[in-house]
């Protein structure tokens, strides 16, 4: 293990060399000053109808997730199907971000795409969770069954119930993530929480921006007390209500979409029996591929290595703050609000933030990352090292914390960081959008051009590179042993 | 006399390993047959292979259970009949229960002392308790034979008579492993025993002594 965290640090630190980290804004600290200024002095009377702007943002995270979760259940009916697992696999390689931005050439500026974008990538999540989450479910009821039963029965009795609070505490974690999701498609233009939050920053109204943050983290943090099973059936009749207006949906944007703009350029309205043609679409490719491709996947992976150890260090940093192990409840409370607030922003929110800081260059990225994932992980480290059982009369401080906790956790860590080595690479990815380097930069490029084919060609790219990552950490997992410690990290009680 | 259940010289084992060598039973409908031997011997061996070839007509209390902690006690007793019921009704049960079905498990789950337990979750009941669902599935299960693994283990002396006593009644022909030689000797009227992955014993209850059943127990 400390060989293979050796070999990530090496090459995070050869990353670091290779990427750009300069910060280039003029006065980064008066800036600093006056978004410390805000956070201190939040307006919730700036945004006229803030009320509207979180309800709409539950909306669209209520029905994508209720969507997502209604078809990842029926697909994990399928899932032994082996096209159905590449499917999946396929669709939550995307980010929501790029299905917004894809949608939103079909179906334009609706709470269509809106929801889509998260209905679809969680959907591909969901069905694979449920289908092991099922898979690992006790069996024994099954077999008493006389045969003849119909399978709605079985399934309805035997199968369902003993793993249904699995499945439930996963989809309402899920649902968590729609919040996040749903709030940064506002940056893509949709009437969510990440609009009003980019029009506050870009205007440089700060106190507006920190009211919008604070009451998210109220949303999110009083989740369990509005998010009740009894009222889902209320939310699902009524949530569809709140996704605002716009319902005009051009058929022929959808037909266009499919058949011209999605088409390779040089193979448009040509002849494809002609070797001009295809001369012309593989000069087409290999343009993509040496302009947008390879350095967007060069920048991508650089920024990836780079904040998932910078993730494992802020992880291995903070989850002593929740420990009880380190510190009393005092100190805890501080590190608990500490942690949620760092990991209920989202990255690309966070990101963001540091950009209006230091610039375009990847250090916001990175430190948005390795903060967002670090407070993740050190969270879920920190709650296992509450479980860890030590002798009475065991070392203190750096001791305790070098001699018995460390050794004992690391393999929960590793696992941990290698399951979050994916989402990193997913976020990276979409960070582009920001301005950094990174694939989504040249699919956002591409897009604003309106050269569709281009942006399709490399979002695949982009898909490729996740499933072929989430490969390598499963085979690296394997290889520690790790894998059934990451297990835990896909329930989250 | 009808013939209900049969094996003619059979192997049994797993992944490779025999457990019970050349097995021929055969077993009348009305009789009561107790399964004794140590532990290990092929009890279960037999017990599952009769179940798995009977299964379509004939009611199973297996060592494990089979219970759905999550579900209360009704809905498990229920699953005793989920294949002679329609989807709808199943559905229907297992959102709502119907009175017709509560007052159809009601005595049963009377009989065996767990009567006022019938919407407590089976997860929350004694050992005890929760063998005695599984039992009560069993007959509401129904049909004239009932397969059973060591059915009152988790109970004791007096509980295990109940549901002797139940099993007994609600069925014409059953077949049980057993640890408690003198329940075995109490309720059957023919005892089969295996010792050395064989049929070691095969004899009328009333025909054997306690002490005769210890040599199967003797290695």
């Amino acid at each position: 293990m400390l060989r293979v965290s050796g070999f990530f640090v090496a090459l995070a630190f050869a990353c670091l060399f290779a990427a750009d980290i300069s910060i280039t804004t003029l006065d980064p600290w008066t800036e600093m000053q006056r978004m410390g200024l805000g956070v201190v002095t939040p307006d919730f009377t700036a945004v006229s109808d803030i009320g509207w702007v979180l309800v709409r943002t539950v909306a669209f995270a209520f029905c994508g997730v209720a969507l997502g979760a209604v078809g990842g259940f029926l697909l994990s009916q399928l899932f032994h199907y082996g096209p159905v697992r590449w499917a999946c696999a396929f669709v939550r390689a995307i980010h929501e971000l790029f299905w917004a931005l894809i949608f939103l050439q079909m179906f334009g500026l609706t709470p269509l795409t809106g929801v889509l974008a998260i209905a679809l990538p969680y959907a591909g999540i969901c069905a694979k969770v449920y289908a092991e989450t099922l898979e690992e479910g006790d069996q024994r009821a099954v077999k008493i069954l006389a045969p003849g039963t119909d399978i709605l029965s079985a399934f309805l009795y035997a199968r369902l119930p003993g793993v249904w609070v699995h499945i439930r505490n996963y989809t309402s974690y899920r649902f968590e993530c729609g919040l996040r999701s749903s709030a940064v498609l506002g940056f893509v233009g949709l009437p969510t929480l990440g609009f009003y939050l980019e029009t506050a920053f870009s205007e440089g109204n700060y106190s507006e921006a920190a009211a919008l943050m604070i009451l998210f983290y109220i949303m999110i943090a009083s989740l369990r007390l509005w998010m009740r099973p009894k009222l889902i059936g209320l939310y699902a009749i009524v949530a569809p209500f709140f996704l605002g207006g716009g319902f005009s949906i051009e058929m022929s944007n959808i037909k266009r979409f499919f058949t011209i703009d999605i088409v390779p350029a040089p193979l448009r309205g040509e002849a494809l029996d002609s070797m001009n043609t295809w001369s012309q679409f593989a000069d087409w490719v290999w343009f993509i591929s040496v302009d947008m491709a390879v350095p967007g996947i060069i920048a991508t992976v650089l920024l990836t290595q780079i904040a998932l150890v910078g993730t494992g260090v802020l992880a291995l940093l903070m989850f002593p703050l929740i420990s009880k192990k380190f510190f009393g409840p005092v100190g805890r409370s501080i590190g608990h609000g500490f942690l949620v607030v760092v990991r209920s922003t989202p990255e690309f929110i966070l990101a963001y933030i540091f950009l209006q800081l230091w610039g375009p260059s990847m250090l916001p990225a990175i430190v948005a990352l390795a903060l967002h994932n670090g407070a993740i992980i050190g969270h879920l480290m920190g709650r296992f090292s509450d479980e860890v059982k030590l002798r009475p009369d065991h070392a203190r401080g750096l001791n305790l914390y070098g001699f018995e906790m460390l050794p004992r956790i690391y393999g929960q860590f590793l696992a941990y960081l290698f399951y979050r080595w994916e989402v990193i690479m997913r976020e990276t990815a979409i960070l582009g959008i920001l301005g950094i380097a990174t694939l989504g930069f040249f699919i956002d490029s591409a897009l604003s051009e309106i050269r569709i084919d281009r942006a399709m060609f490399l979002i695949v790219v982009t898909a490729a590179l996740n499933i072929g990552i989430d490969i390598l950490s499963r085979r690296i997992r394997r290889h520690l042993h790790l894998s059934d410690e990451a297990r835990q990290l896909k329930n989250p009680a | 006399m009808t013939l209900r259940f049969k094996l003619t010289d059979e192997d049994f084992g797993y992944r490779g390993d025999i457990v019970l060598r050349d097995i021929s039973i055969e077993i009348n409908a009305g009789e009561r047959i107790a399964l004794v031997g140590q532990s290990g011997a092929g009890k279960s061996t037999l017990i599952s292979i009769l179940q798995a070839r009977y299964a379509a007509d004939t009611a199973f209390v297996p060592q494990d259970l089979g219970l759905v902690p999550t579900l209360s006690v009704f809905h498990n007793i229920y699953m005793g009949a989920l294949q002679r019921n329609s989807v709808v009704r199943n559905l229907l049960n297992l959102v709502w229960p119907r009175p017709a079905d509560i007052a159809l498990i009601q005595p049963i789950a009377e009989q065996l002392g767990i009567g006022e337990k019938l919407f407590v979750k089976v997860g929350e009941l004694s050992g005890g308790q929760q063998q005695r669902t599984a039992i009560c599935r069993a007959i509401f299960h129904g049909g004239d034979a009932c397969l059973g693994d060591e059915p009152v283990s988790a109970n004791d002396q007096h509980q295990s008579r109940v549901i002797m006593d139940a099993l007994t009644t609600s069925f014409d022909t059953v077949v049980l492993a057993m640890h408690d030689i003198d329940l075995a000797l109490e309720y059957s009227t023919r005892i089969i025993g295996i010792k050395d992955q064989s049929i070691a014993l095969d004899v009328a209850a009333d025909q054997v002594t306690r002490t005769d059943l210890n040599t199967l127990y003797v290695k």
